[in-house]
């Protein structure tokens, strides 16, 4: 599986309040949350995103509430995958659970600059930032983690694992 | 090799000798938890798989407390829809208008939670029972989701900071400026994906609500979960709460776990709890600590934290909150109303205060404290998170600026992306409530 499109990159501690802000969240409608995607840090990222774009962020990104509509609203504005220095660990794991890729990398998330083109490939973890001719490599997902991802999800990883 | 806390509870829900940090297990849970605004997610996610049944109909919590009583007519069918769940498998802790409070200031309450257990919930706060001794911590909606049907869940076996907590707090400092002080010293990451396990003898000075109030916002610092060590007072809240467990839960069996002698801690902070001063938290990010003292010396137009302060060096307030899951607790009402008592406070603000339990709320009224509270110009809502989160019951406008006891200040978090909001203790911010600018109580001046 592979990614490619152009960068909206942002700093540390990218909040879940300011990815989704919770006057939303009286709805799981994924076409409504992701219509105020990044609204409270970036006005405009919805009228910029388009389908297949990669957000980048710095330090600890995802943190606060555990809120799963955070990951949704990004996947449903289009997001093909997150790459970050580091990520807050809920927002780690909702990422996962529902099928939004997502990288730790601590130099593409310095280097990298807001508006690159870059490609993905999520088998080898490799990054490739086609503006500046830059290659990183990703931390691998541990198996058991690679095998929910394989499976298509945690709830469909629970199924299959019942049905042998 | 030793285990820490939370690494033997969860060697002993995973049915293992031992574990070790980095090692991925599958746990069964005691207890799972969501609210109205993240059970419908689960829920949604849970028809989708297929599901028919639950785990165990005793051992799911739902509470609607984030936008119920109803804010607007979105909120009531997430309501609505979960209401139809608990009803479908006939879930035992469902609790809704009238009965429910701040989740995690009702489940204690409610006996629903005890040292040794495992919990998760779908809600970041979910780490507050670590006061009791319990694993527990934070997920999203879909992990709930297997959380409910499987009652199990995976994890990632976390590595440990120690906090060695010496020496007792002050008069009119509590759990929050504690709590305050030690994000100020390790930041919003400083914890990431580890456990915050809190000992020492400094344990004694703290009241399990100090202790609620600290594990809550483990979270703050990135910690999977935050945990207490166990003693007396563990012992006697425990078994004084958990008789009220409905469904046959209030004759279960609980164990408290200790760290091995050489458990394995990657950090050591030592806490000396008696210099902790009052201390609030300065927007966007609850690591911007600072002392009440540094406020109150920061002179005419003195900038801290990209704040700055008027021609009288004072931080000026349009609205306090008093309440949530950090702060809403009996002693937390007390505190504000000791302060509250027989004054006004200042005319250009307004100041909600939310108990946050039915059973919380019924108590300040029979001790008098709703009537210091109306008396002084505040108004008293019923539980709910309200405006916490930016839900409902004292939004912010542009510009405007709030002092809280809840445990976020990010940018947009009570309202519009150009309001500013500080966090404190009840203390400070009933003090401040009085003054309409931060403030340290009354007889805590240096």
């Amino acid at each position: 599986m592979n990614a490619k499109g152009y960068v909206h990159k942002y700093g540390d501690n990218v909040d879940t309040d300011v990815i989704i802000p919770a006057r939303y969240l009286n709805t799981s409608d994924h076409r409504e949350l992701a219509v105020h995607c990044m609204e409270d840090l970036d006005r405009d990222f919805v009228k910029k995103v388009k389908k297949g774009d990669i957000l980048v962020g710095g330090e600890n990104f995802g943190c606060g509430s555990s809120r799963e509509h955070a990951p949704i609203a990004i996947k449903a504005s289009g997001v093909s995958c997150v790459i970050a220095k580091s990520f807050a660990r809920i927002f780690y794991r909702n990422a996962i659970n529902i099928g939004l890729p997502i990288l730790e990398c601590e130099k593409a998330g310095e280097n990298i600059c807001n508006g690159d083109e870059v490609a993905v490939d999520f088998d080898s973890g490799e990054i490739t930032d086609l503006t500046k001719n830059e290659k990183y490599t990703a931390l691998p997902f541990p198996d058991f983690i690679r095998n929910i991802i394989d499976k298509g999800g945690l709830l469909k990883s629970i199924e299959k694992t019942k049905e042998k | 090799m030793g285990m820490t806390m939370t690494q033997k509870i969860l060697a002993s829900k995973a049915g293992l000798d031992s574990v070790k940090a980095g090692q991925l297990i599958k746990a069964r849970l005691d207890m799972v938890l969501a609210n109205d605004i993240t059970a419908p997610v689960s829920i949604n996610e849970f028809e989708k798989a297929g599901f028919d049944s639950v785990f165990d109909k005793n051992r799911i919590s739902l509470v609607m407390d984030h936008f119920a009583p109803n804010k607007d007519i979105k909120a009531a069918q997430q309501c609505k829809q979960c209401r139809t769940f608990a009803k479908k498998f006939d879930i035992e802790n469902f609790y809704d208008v009238g009965e429910m409070g701040i989740e995690h200031a009702l489940l204690p309450e409610k006996g629903l939670v005890a040292p040794g257990e495992a919990v998760i919930g779908a809600d970041s706060h979910t780490c507050t029972y670590g006061a009791l001794n319990a694993f527990s911590t934070g997920v999203g909606s879909t992990d709930l989701a297997a959380g409910i049907k499987t009652g199990q869940a995976w994890f990632k076996v976390p590595s440990a900071v120690k906090f060695d907590l010496r020496s007792n707090l002050s008069e009119g400092v509590g759990g929050k400026d504690v709590i305050l002080h030690i994000i100020g010293k390790i930041g919003v990451d400083g914890a990431l994906y580890k456990s915050m396990e809190f000992m020492g003898e400094g344990l004694s000075s703290l009241s399990m609500d100090d202790r609620f109030t600290i594990a809550n916002m483990a979270i703050e610092a990135g910690a999977k979960n935050g945990i207490f060590k166990f003693d007396d007072l563990t012992r006697s809240y425990t078994e004084e709460h958990i008789k009220n467990a409905s469904g046959g839960f209030g004759e279960r069996k609980w164990i408290s776990y200790d760290p091995d002698p050489d458990a394995i801690y990657e950090e050591t902070h030592i806490i000396d709890l008696s210099d902790i001063r009052p201390t609030v938290a300065f927007p966007s990010l609850p690591q911007n600590a600072v002392t009440v003292d540094e406020i109150e010396s920061l002179g005419s137009c003195g900038k801290i934290f990209g704040i700055t302060a008027d021609k009288k060096g004072r931080i000026r307030l349009d609205q306090v909150v008093i309440g949530s899951c950090t702060n809403g607790r009996l002693s937390d009402m007390a505190a504000a109303a000791g302060i509250l008592k027989g004054t006004h406070i200042a005319k250009d603000v307004r100041v909600i205060i939310i108990p946050a339990t039915q059973k919380i709320y019924r108590e300040c009224i029979s001790r008098g404290y709703m009537e210091t509270f109306i008396d002084a110009g505040c108004v008293v809502s019923t539980p709910t998170c309200g405006p916490c989160l930016g839900g409902h019951m004292g939004i912010l406008a542009q510009g405007e600026r709030c002092l809280a006891t809840t445990n976020r200040n990010f940018v947009g978090r009570m309202g519009h992306p150009d309001s500013e909001i500080f966090l404190s203790g009840p203390q400070v911010a009933a003090a401040s409530a009085i003054c309409g600018y931060i403030k340290t109580p009354e007889g805590e001046q240096k």
